[in-house]
């Protein structure tokens, strides 16, 4: 291949990418609404289009008519620059997740990720960890106590579960052996799933996820009854509409992550075994991912609707007492499995 | 009688080792939302699926419209004078008719009414009546002010509510 057509072949990827995840993002606002009336029996949104399902961009136009009002003793910059930095991390970290397995198309082999690079798993910890500046930032740069104490409260948060998040991770790697996301998928095949093989850590990742994500039961950096919106307290118009979306594109990525890690990512076990032509094992494979990354989606969203918000105290307790000493038992556990079973 | 110390009763406070490791719980409360969400809905649509009250419902006033299309009201005054909120004002006058006197003027000024039924409940005649009609909007002051030909209605629409009456006033 060309330089022209890895050029071409890239851009094309982080289009798709870019406009299936808005696409995404926007339907999980509207699939949020909808599983919280349904779990408080009401009906939600159902009067833009058929059952309401032109809601999102009925959203999106009201935002950005609103007004953009920026505080008189806002830093203006940093203002501006945190909703930036929190959709750039938001859409960036997507770009080293694998949905499929290597297709050939007019007579080039085309790998299903935007960049396939060998460290893929650390690029995305630097870069969710990148995201904690979005957050601060907007909480100091508002001028507001609110804000500044939603900041405070989501860098500390977001920092001690880093900490179970990359031990939980380690565990995947002792097995993998590699950082390439698309290793660590084909690691996986068959029932050979680290959520199988390694619960503990499964658990751990996604509890940290959750926390990581600012959802709830962790969604104290935005606890309304206490700290009015968090650190989005003085936003309005696009700049909300940005840490909304980046909100919600996190939680695409948690999932994502969560797929890729623990649930397979695009495998589905023994559909070798089917004698299915090529092409069709390939689209079952994708739609697999997309199966996994939505079932996830709604666990994230009925967990919100179902389980109270942590106080603060609690969530320190159990980040550092209780998640961080069971992800280090998984790597034991996983350790001790790769030595004995030499798996 | 024994008097019951609320302070001294054993509360259940400890948590149990299932209730401490929380997983089940969290799975208690999932089943709980999920439960719910299978569960049918009863919301009513509004505009598209409107809701009937019951008889003993009180809506707006209305003047009873006979078969031959007079109104029931001989303009004695006396909804007029009960009403605690001034809303009603009614003019009388006279015709050639059986029942020599009628409402010239008969206005229910909506904006003023607190639909307490009185009216009704003071009417000799069974000529003013609540109805089931519960949507009242208006675009501007003036339109609130219900005349004649807003108020009369056609007594068999309005059947339910004076057996109602009938029965338990």
């Amino acid at each position: 291949m060309g330089i022209l057509e890895i050029v071409v072949i890239t851009i094309v990827k982080i289009l798709f990418i870019i406009t299936a995840m808005l696409l995404t993002v926007s339907y999980s606002v509207y699939f949020e609404r909808k599983i919280s009336a349904w779990a408080q029996n009401r009906l939600g949104p159902n009067r833009v289009g058929w059952q309401g399902i032109l809601q999102p961009f009925a959203d999106v136009f009201k935002l950005l008519l609103k007004e953009d009002i920026v505080p008189e003793r806002a830093n203006k910059y940093v203002h501006a620059i945190a909703p930036m930095i929190a959709l750039f991390v938001a859409f960036t970290t997507y770009a080293v997740i694998p949905i499929g397995p290597n297709i050939h198309l007019f007579g080039y082999e085309i790998q299903l990720v935007v960049a396939d690079i060998n460290m893929g798993i650390l690029y995305v910890l630097a870069l969710t960890s990148l995201g904690v500046y979005a957050i601060t930032f907007a909480g100091w740069s508002s001028g507001s106590k609110y804000s500044l104490l939603g900041g405070i409260r989501s860098s500390a948060q977001m920092i001690s579960y880093e900490i179970s998040m990359g031990f939980s991770i380690g565990g995947v790697l002792l097995i993998s052996e590699s950082l390439r996301p698309i290793d660590i998928v084909n690691s996986q095949a068959g029932w050979m799933w680290n959520a199988f093989i390694q619960p503990i850590g499964f658990i751990t990742f996604v509890v940290s996820a959750f926390a990581e994500t600012n959802r709830l039961p962790f969604d104290l950096p935005e606890a309304e009854p206490e700290l009015v919106g968090g650190f989005h307290t003085e936003y309005s118009s696009m700049k909300f509409a940005a840490f909304f979306l980046a909100e919600y594109a996190n939680m695409i990525i948690a999932s994502a992550l969560i797929v890729t890690l623990y649930l397979g990512g695009w495998q589905v076990p023994y559909i070798e075994t089917l004698n299915l032509p090529t092409w069709l094992i390939t689209l079952i494979q994708i739609g697999s991912f997309f199966v996994k990354m939505g079932a996830l989606l709604f666990f994230f969203i009925w967990v919100r609707w179902s389980i109270p918000r942590f106080r603060y105290d609690q969530l320190m307790n159990l980040g550092w007492k209780v998640m961080f000493p069971l992800s280090l038992v998984n790597i034991i556990w996983v350790a001790a499995l790769v030595m004995i079973f030499k798996i | 009688m024994t008097k019951v110390n609320n302070s001294l009763k054993k509360r259940k406070k400890d948590l149990t080792f299932w209730q401490k490791i929380y997983i089940p719980e969290i799975i208690k409360g999932l089943s709980l939302t999920m439960k719910n969400m299978i569960r049918p809905k009863f919301t009513m649509e509004y505009p598209e699926e409107k809701f009937i009250p019951p008889s003993s419902y009180r809506g707006r006033p209305v003047l009873v419209m006979e078969h031959n299309g007079d109104e029931r009201c001989v303009a004695c005054g006396l909804c007029s004078r009960v009403c605690p909120a001034l809303a009603i004002e009614v003019q009388a006058a006279e015709t050639d008719r059986e029942k020599e006197r009628y409402p010239e003027k008969f206005e229910i000024n909506m904006l003023r009414c607190i639909f307490c039924g009185l009216c009704e409940e003071v009417c000799p005649e069974e000529a003013i009546v609540m109805s089931k009609d519960y949507e009242l909007a208006f675009t501007n002051r003036d339109d609130a002010i219900y005349g004649k030909d807003k108020l009369l209605i056609p007594v068999d629409q309005l059947q339910d509510r004076i057996e109602f009456l009938r029965r338990y006033k």
